[in-house]
């Protein structure tokens, strides 16, 4: 059998990788390939956390289905205001994107 | 070893080496193939965790979707894209540092915790978790407040989605 420890680890690394990509990338898309590889983290917590602990209840799967919602929401407005931006300024990097800076 | 566990070990490598090719290829349809690739090693995850309904839905919304979005996305905005000399940009050490930390102090803290070691028990043969999933999503008793309150979310990400993305006439320049 697979300890549950194979899996949190393997999702705190999928996580720390989600993370540097949305702290370190300058494509905005790029981002939101980032921001979609954490959630992934958190949906394999949720699903390992119902397997191993509470097998009996499906509180785990009903929240992974909640996150699979949201993201998708997340995905589409995220693309709809990537292409918003680029179509107005031509560019896509997270930090030539400064209209709302003062 | 068993095999469930050498499956979960190639999968969870796939999983890694790709999501790391996700954050550092400097061409963007690279990266987002190896988006692909990732997910789908998260849905193999799903399969070894019984979680035969939420693989399948890994498969349909974020390969099948998502990916995909991601990938007209890019192709729409190449002229900018694919240009870049560089991938990230001047923080990435401290984004990786940072990235780094929070791996180790997550290993660390899941280390202090008694349960972290535990091995699953067998699924109880009388429960078959598709239904049960399928009935707790609309039982007003378990969790179909937020299952209405999703499929709302979704239809104003929708129309958030056809408002912000709208080309006004008159205002461009092209």
């Amino acid at each position: 059998m697979i300890p549950l420890s194979w899996y949190l680890i393997l999702a705190a690394g999928l996580f720390s990788i989600g993370l540097y990509g949305v702290l370190a990338r300058k494509n905005a898309v790029a981002i939101l390939m980032g921001i979609e590889l954490m959630l992934n983290a958190v949906n394999v917590n949720l699903v390992a956390f119902w397997r191993y602990r509470t097998p009996e209840e499906i509180t785990g799967q009903a929240f992974a289905v909640m996150v699979f919602a949201v993201a998708a929401a997340e995905v589409a407005v995220g693309l709809a205001l990537v292409i918003a931006v680029y179509r107005r300024h031509k560019t896509v990097a997270a930090d030539e994107i400064d209209l709302m800076k003062w | 070893m068993t095999s469930a566990q050498i499956i979960f070990l190639i999968a969870g490598a796939v999983t890694l080496i790709s999501a790391l090719m996700v954050v550092t290829r400097r061409n963007l349809v690279h990266a987002a193939l190896f988006l692909v690739l990732a997910l789908f090693g998260v849905a193999v995850l799903f399969v070894l965790l019984e979680a035969g309904f939420l693989a399948v839905v890994q498969v349909l919304v974020y390969i099948g979707a998502i990916a995909i979005l991601m990938i007209f996305a890019i192709m729409v905005t190449r002229g900018a894209a694919s240009e870049e000399s560089k991938a990230a940009n001047n923080n990435w050490a401290v984004a990786a540092v940072i990235a780094i930390l929070l791996f180790e102090a997550l290993v660390v803290i899941l280390n202090l915790w008694p349960g972290f070691r535990a091995t699953a028990a067998e699924l109880p043969a009388s429960i078959d978790t598709l239904q049960e999933l399928g009935s707790a999503l609309v039982s007003p008793e378990a969790y179909i407040l937020p299952f209405e309150t999703a499929s709302v979310l979704l239809v104003a990400a929708l129309i958030g989605a056809i408002f912000v993305a709208w080309r006004r006439g008159g205002k461009e320049e092209k």
